[in-house]
């Protein structure tokens, strides 16, 4: 996991052999970014689009972004622990948007949000962060404990299988219609500033979501590095042999990171369904691509990696399409493309990977 | 003298029953020779509904004088073909069938089966259809997926009332066999793959989008298979000379110059933005639109593309909010299209007009866009040139699923599904033992031949293209939270 010891860290491989293979994707990388250089410059010279533009896209990067990074640390905290991709960590994000409509909508309903909408908040987000847990454990439990000792392929299609599972369940249950989070009054306002000679507008929730993120990432942070469960936790991503000899109960510590990982995407998800309002059984599909994404390109298994990546995913997709000056439709060819581009240069991500002795 | 008695009544009961058994009784088939009536030739200021209404009661009758009169009309030179039947005139000269005709074509029958002993040799092969065994109609659409789906189960709705309305084809039940496609190209094909597998499909109803509709068709087409699509209004579906893509709605060539024009002339606006979804639909929509507006003197500022599945739309906004539109155009369906209506006031474009087409015209839009939804235009099917009977359509379609249809296609699933039903019964031979043997080829020169049909969505006719739909598009607005006709 990220906040291993650096010394960890050191026992990597060592520094890459010069292959041609390697000089010829370096080659191509260089290209790239070069060419990605010149276009920027070239709309830059362009002078089509002022600082409010850069901003806005920067704030629309940044809230898109955040909601990534929280999905990413579920990827990326699971990777650390089991070395698997838990790729139905999309459907826990769904499960969370899903649970917090049906609360907010039933307040809607009721009139409690128009007359007490924090409360009402507070308890969609509770619900919204408490149901992902209840399914992330027991997915754990029932599809991935029982392949712990499997080729690591197995796991990984069981999640897949888990995945589409999960999502047809909520298909069946709840139907296939597009569900609407009501209009949250609070939420819904916005402050105008003006940069340059142009009005801008920055939206409450989206500085409400960059909050709640920045809450739940140092709240991660603390809870791995100064808790006892954090520090078992470590121990675990470390050697799970050599942490259950020091006796820590480590079936409990896997639940805990799959409860901790279901928790921030089920945040994602309630914040997901404020920002966007349609959610649908398939909400979690795209997201958890990309959250996946993010893990990889901040270094899977690492958790300021996770969030790095997300954010500067999101940025990137709002960004891109404006400071490249092309069609919004490429953004997620830009994001991948992005992705390929990095991994020439830091095949082991952003921050990179962090891989204990044994591991690597 | 209490047997007698008996005797008496039971004889009296059997014999009052009699006629309503009659009645009862499926209508006879309607074999070729049998058309009878009467030559008339229409006065000043006649409608058919005029005629109907004098000679039947009945107002509704008039799609069978188009039936038989256009039939009779192969034949007999001396008769007018009806090719639209809002628009005969003066002096043409009809038939008016028999009073029994009428009443077997209200009942659901229609000219044919021909009678024979052997199957049909047919180039396309030839479906048989056993005695008491359903004749079986693929339908594909998308009935999940994120607003595409009410779309798609409206259109679900449509086609099971056909089948409600008319439930036997000379004598065999008829089965819709229902598929979901996803609205997506891999969806197509793999439903294509399935129904072009079941030699038991006689014809496909759908796909609902072209992005479906286009791939399938190639696969149609090597087999041998017609489809009649109730929404592929994609100008590439039916330009590609293919005999297996037929359509009852309007090409998009037809509804972006209309949404132009009404931009232009109506909206009185002259600054434009488009953004399509990436779909064979939304693209070409768009292109005929842009292409269009610039024609007409209009200024296209800003064309942007967005993907299936989008959900921030706050950064291709703020990138065409530089260049000032008046009015963004948008090709897609419900789900983008509601992320970028109600994303608009997040980066100071509440004032720049939504239009959309049909794709987005739906409740759903509605319901997903919330406040944002308000003065949104969309283009759509005329409903003012819409047949008789959409009103006890709607009310029937209502009373079966609780709610009123929430988009715009319903009434062009129900014509697809009754043109191939049509085209069976003027294609197939029946045997003597009630099998039904249906070539493929035939089926397929018999929708194209269909002329003057009044559907519920208007009169269908067949270009030799495949486009049979009527073409008029009118444009809507979303007041106070419902779609309304936009002056």
């Amino acid at each position: 996991m990220a906040v291993v010891s650096r010394e960890a860290r050191v026992s990597r491989a060592p520094a890459v052999k010069l292959s041609l293979n390697r000089i010829m994707l370096w080659v191509v990388g260089l290209g790239v970014t070069a060419l990605v250089v010149w276009r920027i410059a070239g709309t830059a010279a362009l002078g089509l689009y002022g600082p409010d533009v850069w901003l806005m896209q920067t704030l629309n990067g940044l809230v898109q972004g955040s909601m990534y990074a929280l999905v990413a640390l579920g990827y990326t905290m699971v990777y650390g622990i089991l070395l698997m991709i838990n790729f139905a960590h999309g459907e826990i994000f769904m499960i969370g948007a899903m649970s917090g409509y049906f609360v907010l909508n039933g307040f809607h309903q009721s009139g409690f949000l128009a007359s007490n909408p924090v409360p009402a908040l507070l308890i969609t987000f509770i619900v919204g962060m408490g149901v992902p847990p209840i399914v992330g454990v027991l997915l754990e439990r029932i599809a991935y404990r029982p392949l712990r000792r499997a080729p690591r392929l197995v796991p990984l299609i069981c999640a897949i299988g888990a995945s589409f599972f999960l999502q047809q369940a909520v298909r069946l249950l709840f139907g296939i219609r597009t569900k609407v989070y009501p209009t949250v009054a609070v939420l819904s306002g916005s402050w105008t500033i003006t940069v340059g000679e142009r009005e801008m507008r920055i939206q409450h929730m989206s500085v409400l979501i960059i909050v709640i993120t920045i809450v739940l990432m140092v709240a991660l942070y603390l809870l791995v590095r100064k808790t006892k469960i954090g520090k078992a936790m470590r121990a675990v991503a470390e050697d799970k042999e050599a942490a259950a000899l020091m006796g820590i109960d480590v079936d409990q510590v896997i639940m805990v990171t799959f409860a901790i990982g279901a928790i921030l995407a089920g945040a994602a998800g309630v914040m997901w369904g404020l920002w966007y309002k349609q959610v649908i059984h398939t909400v979690g599909f795209i997201p958890g691509i990309k959250a996946f994404t993010a893990a990889v390109l901040g270094g899977i298994g690492n958790i300021p990696g996770a969030m790095l990546g997300g954010l500067f995913l999101g940025f990137v997709e709002a960004i891109a399409p404006t400071a490249l000056d092309i069609s919004t439709q490429l953004k997620d060819v830009i994001s991948f493309g992005l992705l390929v581009i990095v991994l020439i240069f830091r095949p082991s991500g952003i921050l990179g990977e962090v891989l204990t002795g044994k591991k690597a | 003298m209490k047997k007698w008695f008996v005797t008496l009544l039971v004889s009296a009961l059997v014999l009052a029953l009699l006629p309503v058994w009659a009645f009862a009784a499926p209508p006879a088939q309607i074999p070729e020779d049998k058309i009878e009536g009467k030559i008339y030739t229409l006065e000043p200021r006649e409608t058919l509904s005029l005629v109907a209404a004098r000679e039947f009661g009945n107002v509704l009758a008039f799609p069978a004088i188009v039936y038989f009169n256009n039939f009779a009309a192969r034949k007999n030179p001396q008769l007018t073909l009806i090719t639209d039947p809002n628009a005969v005139k003066q002096g043409d000269v009809i038939l008016i069938p028999t009073a029994d005709l009428v009443k077997a074509y209200l009942a659901g029958e229609r000219i044919g089966p021909a009678k024979g002993d052997a199957p049909p040799d047919d180039p396309w092969g030839v479906v048989t259809v056993g005695p008491g065994e359903p004749v079986r109609i693929g339908f594909a659409a998308a009935l999940s997926g994120a607003g595409v789906d009410v779309l798609g189960i409206d259109e679900k709705r449509g086609a099971e009332l056909a089948v409600v309305d008319r439930p036997t084809l000379a004598g065999h039940p008829v089965e819709l066999v229902v598929e979901d496609d996803l609205c997506s190209g891999e969806g197509g094909t793999a439903v294509a793959n399935k129904f072009v597998a079941d030699p038991t499909i006689v014809a496909v109803v759908g796909n609902m989008c072209s992005s479906s509709s286009i791939p399938a068709s190639d696969i149609y087409e090597r087999a041998g298979y017609t489809m009649v699509s109730p929404s592929s209004t994609a100008v590439a579906f039916t330009a590609r000379g293919l005999r297996s893509a037929n359509r009852v709605c309007w090409s998009d060539a037809i509804q972006g110059p209309a949404a132009a024009k009404f931009v232009y002339e109506k909206l009185g606006l002259r600054k434009v933005a488009t953004i399509h979804d990436g779909s064979p639909y939304g693209e070409g929509l768009v292109n005929a639109f842009a292409e269009a507006f610039k024609a007409m003197g209009g200024e296209v500022v800003a064309q942007e593309a967005v993907s299936v599945g989008d959900t921030d739309m706050r950064p291709v906004l703020t990138k065409i909010g530089v260049n000032k539109p008046e009015l963004i155009y948008f090709g897609g369906f419900v789900a983008e299209g509601a992320f970028l209506a109600s994303q608009r006031a997040d980066v100071g474009m509440e004032n720049v007009i939504f239009m959309g087409a049909d794709g987005i015209k739906a409740e759903d839009f509605i319901k997903s866009a919330g406040a944002a939804a308000e003065g949104v235009y969309a283009s759509a099917a005329d409903l003012a040139t819409a047949g008789p009977g959409v009103n006890a359509f709607l009310a029937k379609y209502e009373a079966t699923y609780g709610e009123k249809p929430p988009a715009p296609f319903h009434l062009h699933a129900y014509d697809a599904v009754n043109v191939i039903m049509d085209a069976i019964y003027h294609s197939a031979v029946q045997g003597p033992d009630g099998t039904l043997w249906i070539g493929r080829e035939a089926l397929n020169r018999a929708v194209r031949a269909t002329t003057g049909y009044q559907g519920l969505s208007g009169v269908i006719t067949c270009q030799p293209n495949g486009d049979c739909g009527t073409g008029t598009v009118a444009m809507s607005k979303v007041v106070n939270g419902q779609w309304v006709p936009a002056e």
